[in-house]
Parts: structure tokens; sequence; C-alpha cells
């Protein structure tokens, strides 16, 4: 349980990371209270609209529904700064893209807060239609948050215990079988040291946390935090299957 | 063909030119009348649909009248004359293979082709610029020929379409895209005749009108000839002396009989509903099969090279024996079977008569089945299926119009063949019987959809796909949208398949690469799956080793007993027909004579203990059991329409804190268990019963449920990809890019949310009322029992109510209940994790 600003009470899991307590919001985004910091991950704005223009006219509400979500995130955690941990963009030309609305929101979202736009693969170049801040990567007290995890034996790697990592990037899902039923969610993926946040983007599809690009970002066990409906579930990774 | 009496003296047969009337003399053979009325209907102009059973020449009545036709004309004529289309390429194949035949023996001249996915690039390019006579080929071939600029070219001298097998076509999603195409094939060339083939059917008008234009008026149908339907089959039901089964599909307790009449006839066909049960089958017969009688296994999954094996083999009359599933229920005729087995319920007559058509395709002598029930609800019904087929009654398909996503792959390749004034296109399209009624505005709305999406948010005009031009016709943008239009032709939306390869087991869970193809399964199979788990697949029990790309590895294990069930129920539910015919039975205990003895005692048991299910009531049964409390329901309406039906009663349940548990649901039954006393509730009036089945369920509560149904977003993946929204997944493809493959689940749930009247979800809901969803069935139900809820309250379980109760545990858990099973996961498993004392990053405080 977490009393925010305004003394509601939230249910939320509970993680530690490199000695930051920090809590898992079944969204699928972080809250770090003792920075009053939101972090989310790969928002993939205006993917919907990439693949318009590639001939295959999916729903253009993807961006509404990812920033009504983050929208809804900060009502609920009342963040002094919002952390966005790359390819919050999908593409170089979505910032242009964005329409009315979704600007709308976005200069709502920045009103009397900090927003850091980490840059990401889709997204290395500041974007002016986000406003906000623009980092390559942000260090805050013993965690550094980026948007692609440091290749391992970098400085969360064994033996250096300095920075514990938040990161984005790779989009994690877990699936697991019970009594007969697949079940595939976002997950965040943690071992203590780092953790890989979910996509939080309406159209953002998912690697599995099995997968050896994402597995071999830990050095052994590492849990992953499914998300679902109102709470998180918490799962070690070798019960966690491939993907078929 | 056989010699039965030769009609030489038939008025009509002095119409067949000598040539013909030569060539059957010469075959001891003579015309047929209902062949010769097709040439006189042909004659006359006139199109007209062919009722025939198997065995009765049907094809060559097809055909007769252009072969005629052409025997006339000289060789100067170089456009294609007629058109055959089959639902099956096999059978296009076969059916020009049987026509050469005479074509050759009287020296007609005559070019007959076909053209199926198989056909070369080099000879389709041909038969564009140098058509054949005679074309045999599919529905998803004409759509392809259609879609291109030189149709108008290929098509303007067509004289005649032959439909084969229209039954099974007519009423599917492929059967709207073939009526779209025959509507468009019928403005190229006004004056062709169009020839149906179809086996019995309850409503033969619907094939009459697919026959002719429609025009709105109920005049606009098609001839009809119904040739003699031949001898009556001669069919029985098993009356094993085992022990009949409660529950359960495999009919174990059959194996010694069914192994015996294998033995006993020259060939045999066993007819399963599922390929699990193919597979189990099979593999149990093979461990009595003491003779070493050649029994094969034939069903859809399996590699396409043993399927073709095993077909040849028993043409060639050299199996005794094969175990297969609908994959030979349509299809190339096998003259030397002459007994099928019909393994569990029938589901439906018009499927059982099919099946039994399979044996013996001489038409004078009777074909021989046999019936085995798998349990003792599968009795009832085969005894209702039998007198079914007695009286010769169908099954009535369920009234359905033409479904949207459809219309808008038409609509698209409409736009590629040349541009089109939408006015035009919708009096062309409502032409086809299962488009009759569509309003012009849905019919502009999936105009709308092909050009940007059709989504109120017009934020895609710059990248439309098609575009209205100053003079109001439509093009296509550009030639990309014609070669996507081409790669996603077709309604048949597979679920995706993976390839099962059989490895050795290597060392440290490594399999090694190689190994022989044995088919294909489901990925949605594959899904429920860990490594391994073991399986039945192609006759053997294999261990599920890994996936590699869009290959599935296996290993031969030493395991005899599979851990992954088959499925629970048969692939198809319950006809309505069967279901009533049921429900009539069991409400006439003067009938139950008929029925073995162990079921007669079993039904004797339930009149005393508990109540008979009416004819049209709804019995409702509530009893505790070792501390939990059930309601069994028995609506007889169908594993599907019960699954929802489920699904919408737990809902209820636990909203009314009546704390439900779980349910499960056959053809016939519904049982929902919880931790609260039912029948106390209904005693105390908290729980009203009417209340509870009130169709006012299929408001709220089924939208709610709708919005998180892995069933309905399978369904609405299906149209998204048939409507061309969603690209279809080709094997590998995706492989390495799941990170970025667009799920169509996440569209749904954004659509969902932002644009619920959609035409693509309005397309997924019409197909969720009649398919896995089956909501038009289980709102006729409600409707029915209305105010005749019978409700009874017992000590204990009822005996109609312990095949329902069996399933419990057998089934996977019905429901959503993701979140309870992640919730179970977790408990279970952390506090292993914990125990283990690895290195673990969550320390979670409570």
């Amino acid at each position: 349980m977490e009393a925010t600003e305004a003394g509601q009470y939230i249910d939320a899991d509970e993680i530690g990371l490199a000695g930051a307590r920090l809590l898992l919001d079944a969204a699928g985004a972080l809250f770090w209270p003792a920075e009053r910091m939101l972090i989310v991950a790969d928002l993939h704005l205006e993917k919907g609209s990439a693949f318009a223009a590639r001939g295959v006219p999916l729903p253009p509400y993807d961006s509404r529904t990812t920033l009504a979500l983050l929208a809804r995130l900060v009502a609920r955690w009342r963040p002094r700064t919002v952390v966005a941990l790359g390819d919050s963009l999908h593409d170089r030309g979505a910032g242009t893209r964005l329409g009315s609305e979704e600007r709308a929101a976005l200069s709502d979202l920045g009103r009397g807060r900090e927003i850091v736009w980490v840059a990401g693969n889709h997204d290395p170049d500041p974007v002016p239609e986000l406003g906000g801040m623009h980092m390559h990567e942000v260090t805050v007290g013993p965690l550094v948050l980026r948007h692609e995890p440091a290749p391992r034996g970098g400085e969360c790697g064994a033996g250096r215990q300095a920075h514990g990592e938040i990161a984005g990037h790779f989009h994690p899902v877990a699936r697991i079988v019970r009594r007969g039923r697949g079940i595939r969610r976002r997950c965040f993926a943690t071992d203590g040291m780092r953790l890989v946040l979910p996509a939080l983007g309406a159209y953002a599809g998912g690697l599995n946390v099995r997968d050896p690009a994402l597995a071999g970002l830990f050095a052994g066990a590492f849990n992953a935090h499914l998300v679902g409906a109102a709470r998180t579930y918490r799962l070690p990774h070798h019960v966690c299957l491939p993907d078929w | 063909m056989s010699s039965n009496a030769l009609l030489t003296d038939d008025p009509l047969a002095h119409d067949l030119p000598p040539r013909f009337r030569d060539w059957f003399a010469a075959r001891g053979w003579a015309p047929r009348r209902h062949q010769l009325e097709l040439l006189e209907r042909a004659r006359a102009g006139r199109s007209t649909l062919l009722i025939a059973p198997t065995g009765a020449g049907k094809t060559l009545a097809g055909f007769l009248p252009t072969l005629v036709e052409l025997s006339r004309t000289r060789n100067e004529r170089r456009s294609l004359h007629t058109l055959y289309i089959s639902p099956l390429k096999a059978l296009a194949v076969d059916v020009a293979r049987n026509l050469e035949r005479p074509a050759a023996e009287m020296n007609l001249p005559v070019r007959i082709e076909t053209r199926t996915g198989d056909t070369p690039a080099s000879r389709r390019q041909r038969q564009r610029r140098d058509p054949p006579d005679i074309l045999l080929t599919t529905p998803e071939q004409i759509a392809l020929l259609l879609a291109s600029a030189d149709a108008e070219h290929l098509f303007k001298g067509l004289r005649r379409i032959v439909l084969d097998e229209l039954h099974a076509l007519a009423g599917s999603k492929r059967g709207d895209l073939l009526s779209l195409g025959l509507s468009r094939l019928r403005r190229i060339a006004p004056e062709v005749q169009t020839v149906g083939l179809s086996a019995t059917v309850a409503d033969p008008d619907t094939l009459r009108r697919w026959l002719v234009p429609q025009d709105g008026t109920e005049e606009a149908l098609g001839d009809v000839v119904i040739a003699d339907p031949g001898a009556a089959p001669d069919l029985s039901m098993l009356d094993s002396a085992e022990r009949l089964p409660w529950a359960g599909h495999t009919a174990r307790h059959a194996l010694g009989d069914i192994y015996r009449m294998i033995g006993e006839n020259t060939t045999t066909l066993v007819f399963v509903n599922t390929r699990m049960q193919a597979e189990l089958l099979f593999q149990e017969l093979w461990k009595i099969n003491d003779d070493n009688l050649p029994i094969a296994l034939h069903h859809g999954s399996l590699d396409v090279g043993q399927r073709r094996r095993v077909e040849a083999a028993m043409a060639e009359g050299r199996l005794k024996g094969v175990v297969c599933t609908s994959s030979l229920d349509l299809g190339i005729d096998w003259g030397a079977v002459d007994l099928v087995i019909n393994v569990g319920a029938p589901k439906g007559s018009s499927r059982l008569m099919q099946r039994i058509g399979r044996a013996n395709h001489r038409l004078d002598e009777p074909s021989r089945a046999v019936l085995v029930p798998a349990n003792r609800f599968e009795v009832l019904e085969c005894r209702a299926a039998l007198e079914a087929v007695e009286a010769g009654a169908q099954d009535s398909k369920v009234e359905r119009s033409g479904a949207l996503d459809v219309l808008a792959q038409h609509v698209l390749g409409m736009a590629c063949a040349a541009p089109f004034a939408a006015d035009d296109l919708y009096r062309e399209v409502i032409t086809a019987e299962p488009y009759a009624q569509l309003p012009r505005a849905d019919f502009d709305d999936v105009v709308d959809f092909v050009a940007t999406g059709g989504y109120a948010l017009r934020a895609y005009e710059r990248f439309a796909h098609i575009r209205r031009m100053k003079d109001g016709r439509w093009r296509v943008t550009n030639p990309f949208v014609a070669q996507q239009y081409r790669l996603n032709v077709g309604t048949i939306v597979e679920a995706t398949m993976l390839k099962v390869r059989l490895v050795k087991a290597g060392k440290g869970g490594r399999p090694r690469f190689g190994g022989r193809m044995l088919g294909e399964v489901e990925e949605y199979f594959v899904e429920t799956m860990s490594p391994g788990d073991t399986f039945v697949f192609a006759g053997e029990v294999l261990e599920y080793q890994a996936i590699v790309e869009d290959e599935v590895y296996v290993s031969r294990t030493a395991s005899n007993d599979p851990k992954v069930p088959s499925y629970a129920g048969g692939k198809f539910p319950l006809s309505t027909f069967l279901a009533a015919g049921v429900r009539a039975m069991l409400a006439s205990p003067e009938r139950w004579k008929s029925l073995p003895g162990q079921v007669e005692d079993w039904l004797a048991m339930q009149r005393r203990r508990s109540r008979l299910p009416g004819r049209e009531d709804l019995l409702v049964e509530t009893f505790p059991r070792g501390g939990r409390y059930y309601m069994v329901a028995y609506p007889f309406e169908g594993r599907l329409a019960h699954q929802t039906l489920g699904m919408l009663l737990t809902r209820r349940l636990e909203r009314a804190r009546l704390r439900p548990l779980g349910f499960v649901a056959n053809d016939y039954a519904i049982a929902v268990y919880g931790i609260s006393d039912l029948s106390l509730a209904i005693r105390q009036g908290r729980l009203s019963l009417d209340a509870l089945f009130d169709s006012d369920m299929l408001g709220d509560d089924l939208e709610a449920w709708l919005a998180e149904s892995a069933l309905m977003k399978r369904t609405f993946r299906q149209c998204a990809v048939i409507a061309g929204l969603i690209e279809r997944r080709f094997p590998g493809k995706e492989k390495n890019s799941r990170q970025v493959t667009m799920s169509s689940d996440l569209v749904y749930d954004v659509l969902r949310s932002h644009e619920p009247d959609h035409v693509l979800l309005r397309a997924a809901r019409a197909d969720a009322a009649t398919g896995l969803l089956d909501i038009r069935r289980l709102s006729d139900m409600l409707m029915r029992i209305r105010g005749r809820i019978d409700h009874v309250a017992l000590d204990g379980v009822s005996p109609l109510a312990v095949p329902a109760m069996l399933e419990i545990g057998r089934e996977a858990v019905a429901g959503e209940a993701a979140e309870a099973l992640l919730a179970e996961a977790e408990a279970e498993l952390v506090r292993e994790a914990m125990g283990s004392g690895g290195s673990d990053g969550g320390r979670t405080v409570h």
C-alpha cells in the first residue's frame, strides 16, 4: 500500500532495485515514491499511422489510447517527474503526424510537472511536438534510466554494483500455461539490479522473456511480473515458457 | 455409372447426338433420367439445380450439356465455354481426369484444364491468353481471375458455370466470395447458364436463388431437377455388449467391435469428429491389431504427401480400414468402400448422410453404415439421427447474410480489375443470393473501409487504397494495392499452422535438427504445451521439445499415456434439428424401447430420482456434492451455445454474490459449480431462475464479456484478415519480429473502445452470432424457455447430470479466468522460488 500525495492508498506491488523502493503499476508503469517519479517505456505513438502509410490502415486511435492511459497514471500517482524511456514515437515522422487531440493531451501532461523524453532507437533526436526535456539517459541516486539496457558486464554487471538500471526497448512479455490455457502478458523483468519495463503503447507487441536477447540481460535468475487487471503477478523466470 | 434400367426409350434420349448415344451403348449404359433432364433445361436456356445422391452420375450430368454443345462446334472457338468450380482442389483435378476419358473416347474436340494454387505460373499465364474450353477451378482462383484487367476478355464468351457440392459452399464465407464472383461473371457474360450440383438439402430454394441474379422478388429461382434417391441406406447403431461409458468421446468400449467390422469388410471408413479422436482411435486399433490389418489414418493436419499415399492405397484397394475426420467427407469417389462406421455422435443428419454416401458409390445398392455412440447421450443422438435419415430429414442451415469482410475483399478485387462506380457495383452485388438484402449504407461503409479503413476520424485520406476520381468512379491508388490483394485473396483463415518435425531427443534440452516431417498442428494447440508434454499425433505418442522458427520439434517417447488431453467435445455442435429429436425422445418414455437396455435404465432412473427434460421446457437441477453446490441445466443447444451461456451465467451469479467457481459444457447440458448453496438461494428468493436465464443477458453482460473473450478476438482476427486490414501471416515471416508484429488483439481493443460500430466489428459480431459463440442459437433458446423453467432441488447428483459432472476437471478450465490462473500460478510458484534461494530481485513487502 502506498499513500500518494492526495492521501489515497493505492495497491501496487513493491520491488527493490539496487536499494531503491519501486512500485509496479498493473497498467505497466513504474512509480518511484522517493523521487515522485513515474516511469514508462516504449509508447510507440503513431504506430497506427506508420502502418497506414505502408498500406495497412490500422485504427488511428492508438496514440490517444496510450496518452489517455498515461494521463490516468499521472492522475493516480501525481508524479513530480514523468520519464518516458525512449521509443516514445514510433518513427521519425511520427511527431508531425500527431493529431490535434494528441497534441493537446501531450501539453496537458506537461502542465505542472517535468517530462523527460529519453532517446530511443525509434526516436533518437528531440521532437518539438513532444515538449518537455530530451535526454540520452538519466541518473537518479542509485539508478540509471535509459532506453536500451547496457550490455551485461557493464556498470550493472557482476562485481560492479555501482548502479541499478531501469530500461525499456525489449517489450518483455511472459507466457505461462495453467490448466490447459496459455496466458501471455506484458511484464516487468528484474533481477534486483536491472529492471526492464513492459511497453505501454497500445499497439506495442512483445518479446518473450525467455528469448536469449532478453534473458541474456540477466546473469542468473530473474522474475517476471505479469500485468493483470488490477495487480501484477510475480513469477520466477524458469516457470515462464518460451513462445511457441 | 452402373447398368441400371436402360432409358433408350426415353423420349429425351433422342436429343442426345448419335456420338453420345453410341458411347453410352458401347459401355452398356444408358443416360440417366436426370442427366437428360439437365440437357433439356440447358437447351431451354435455364439455370438448374440438380439434387442427387452420391454415385448418381451428378458430375457427368453437369457437363453433358457442355460436351454436347462443344461436340457441335468446330475448333474455331477460342474462348472459355464452361467453368467448373469445386470447393476442393483435389476434386477439381479428379473431375478433370474423369472428364478427359469420355471426351477422348468420343473424340470430342474439347480442351479441359485445371487451375489451382498448384498450377505453374507459366500455365496460368497461358490460360489467360489462350483459355481451354473447360476450366476446372476453385472459388479463390475465380476471385483472382476476376480481379485482373483481362477478366472481361477471358469470360465474355462464357456459356456455363457448373458449381459442384454447392450445398457445402453456400452458407459459408467461401460461398459468399463465390456468390460475389458469380455476380461479376453474370455481368460480364449475361447469357451464362449456371448448374448447381448438390446433395439433398433441407431448403433447396436458397440454392436455386444462387443460380440466377436476384432482383428482390420471390420468383428469381433457378429450375430444380431431383434425381432418383437410389436405394435407402442400411443403417444401424452398434449394440455393444460392453458397458456404455457415461462420458467421453473415444468409444474405447467399442474398439473390439470396430476392429471386428473392419476385418469382416473389404474397405471400411471409420469417421470420427476431431483430429484428436482420430489419432486416439487409430492408436488403440493398432494396439489390438493382431492380424496386422492394413489400417491407415487420414486427417487434415497430416502431411499432404502422407494423405495422398493413403488415398492412393485406398483407391488401389490395399487398405482394410481408414480412420478419418471430415477430411474425407467430401471428395473423390472410392468405389471399394463397403462400410462406413461413424464413431461418436453424428451431430447433424446432413453430415451423417454425406458420410454414409461415402460407402458404395453404386446407386442401386444400399450404402451400409454403423453408428457407434461413445457415451449414453450419444446413444440418444444416434437414435435421433437414425430416425432423421430414415425420414430423409435434413438439418436446416442457419439463415445468415453475406459477410461484410468478404464483401470488402471483393470490392478491392473489383477495383483492381477496373475503376468502378459505386452505384453499379452495388446493383451487381445485390444480385448475389447472400447479399440480396444488403443495405446500401452497409455497402458504402465497406467501400469506405476499403478506401481508408473507414474510421470516423478521417486520418488516412492520403494513404488511401482506392480513391474517387472526378468522374465519381473509384480507382486503386497504386500497383502495390493490387499486389496486396492477390496475397490476401480467399476466406480461409487457417489458424497459423506449425510444422511438426520428428527429431531425436537431444541432450540438455537441445533438440537436434533434421528428421521427418509428420504434418502440421494449429498454433493454438501448441500454445498450451510446455516442453516435455506428450501428445498423440500421426499415430504416435510424441514429446514436445521446442519451437524452432515455424516448426515444432517432437521426439518419440516411451510413454503410452499422452499428457495433453484431446479436445473434450466434437468439432461440430449438435444441430438444432437433432437436438429437438433428442428432447422429443427423452420426453416420450414409450419410445425408449428402441434404445439399448442400459440407456433405458438410465433414463428410467432419472425419471424416478429427478425429472425428465420436457420437449419445450428447460430442466434445471440444483444439488450439493462434496462440499460444492451445482446447477445443471439441459438446453441441448450444442457446446458452443452452452459455453457462451456458461460465461454469462457465471458472470450473473458472481454479481448476485453466489460465488460460482466455474462451469463445464457439453452438447447437451451445462453444469455450473460454486460455493454457495443455490437450492437454498432459490428457496429463499435470493435467486430467481427466470431472472437468471432472462434473455437480457444478451445485452450488457454479453457486451462486457465480448470485450475480453478470446473467442471473440479470434473471430475478429479472421474478419480483419479477410477484409485485408491485417496481413496474412505466412509461415516463418514473423519469426524474428514479434516485438513489432501487430497483434490483432491490440487492434480489437483499441477499435472497440473508440469505434464500437466499425464495419469490421459488425462483421465480427455477425460471425459470433452463428460461429464460435453461437449467440443466435442461445438467444432462440432463451426465448423458447421463457417462463418454462422446470427447477428441481435434489439431495445429490441426478443420473442425467453424471455425464456433465464427469467433464469437470477433465476439460480445460472453461471461462476466461486468466486472472485467477495467474494468481494461482504465482501463489504456487513464488513459494517454490523463494524456497530455492536463488537470487531473487523482488522483495515483496506486505
